[in-house]
């Protein structure tokens, strides 16, 4: 092998090494959303959001935003 | 939740104010979607820019055109490093403060850490070929690395071996504590011991000994790369997050069937 294969092997390996970490991650964030998405559309609410339809889990008391 | 209710007024303009105030789920998600395109198209464009100019870059008067991985491969092992020592903070987060996003850090940095790790391995074996004349030596830096490769899968083994989040998260923060030990031995085991890998030539107390022409690609690419790692990271918990809440909602429905069948 000249050195320049040794180069190219390094960047090939590492570029599809990245790639695939951020492909599962993208996976993992789509099937997610869709799962939510599904419960929801089921009418299944978090705890949180059955209390005070509209507002977040704080509680109603924070003032600082 | 419950440490969401505690801080009635939160200090948003101190540090721990604004942690307490990411504390809340729905405002970190609310932030990692606002950041999360900037800081992926910010990391796109400085290892472009790096890349570009470490191929720029004259070559090594030793290591001929091989040098072109260190652009690379240090940024790799800087990032293996740097995601265990976010992930060993995370550790205090949820052992001290019982910090609700920091089990969720933890779990989400350690598959991304390992593949860094494992790719600052693989880059050195490939330099170490031509370079060294071997792909792999059981010296102290090769061996403490490799070490800390093991520590990730076993991180990563350990945050999925239970459906219960709340079970796993102490367990695992404790072994990440534990195994913060490594970091130190990883950085000091080229002065420690001798070792066929090169001493440090980048962080010293007397300054780098790169000639500044190699040692500004070098820095560019680990900015770039290591902005790649925080966007990976943001977006992992954010998929993390969202599926504790289809695992919490799931359970509610079920609970809710169970009551309706009585």
């Amino acid at each position: 092998m000249t050195h320049a294969a040794y180069v190219f092997a390094a960047y090939g390996i590492s570029a599809l090494v990245i790639a695939a970490v951020g492909i599962w991650i993208l996976i993992d964030q789509a099937s997610r959303k869709r799962e939510l998405k599904e419960l929801e559309q089921r009418g299944i609410r978090r705890r949180s959001e059955r209390r005070e339809p509209g507002k977040t889990d704080s509680g109603g008391k924070r003032t600082g935003k | 939740m419950g440490s969401g209710m505690t801080d009635a007024t939160p200090q948003a303009s101190t540090l721990s104010g604004r942690l307490t105030a990411l504390a809340n789920p729905t405002r970190f998600l609310a932030l990692a979607d606002r950041l999360v395109p900037w800081l992926g198209a910010t990391a796109l464009v400085v290892v472009a820019g790096g890349l570009y100019l470490a191929f720029a870059a004259p070559e090594d008067y030793q290591q001929g055109i091989t040098v072109r991985i260190m652009y690379i491969h240090v940024p790799f092992a800087w990032l293996a490093m740097f995601c265990y020592s976010l992930m060993a903070a995370a550790a205090l987060g949820t052992l001290v403060w019982k910090h609700p996003l920091a089990d969720v850090a933890l779990k989400s940095a350690a598959p991304i850490g390992a593949a860094f790790t494992a790719l600052a391995l693989l880059t050195g074996s490939i330099w170490g070929k031509p370079m060294w004349g071997t792909w792999w030596v059981w010296d102290a830096r090769l061996t403490s690395v490799f070490v800390l490769f093991l520590m990730y899968l076993g991180i990563i083994a350990l945050t999925r071996a239970m459906d219960d989040p709340g079970r796993s998260a102490r367990a695992a923060a404790i072994l990440t504590l534990v195994g913060f030990i490594n970091i130190p031995i990883i950085k000091f085991s080229v002065d420690w011991w001798n070792t066929l890998h090169q001493p440090a030539s980048v962080f010293r107390l007397d300054g780098p000994t790169i000639h500044t022409s190699l040692l500004w690609p070098l820095l560019i690419c680990a900015l770039g790369f290591t902005l790649l790692f925080l966007t990976l990271h943001l977006m992992a918990m954010r998929a993390e997050i969202w599926r504790r809440r289809v695992i919490a909602m799931r359970r509610l429905s079920a609970r809710a069937a169970e009551r309706a069948a009585r």
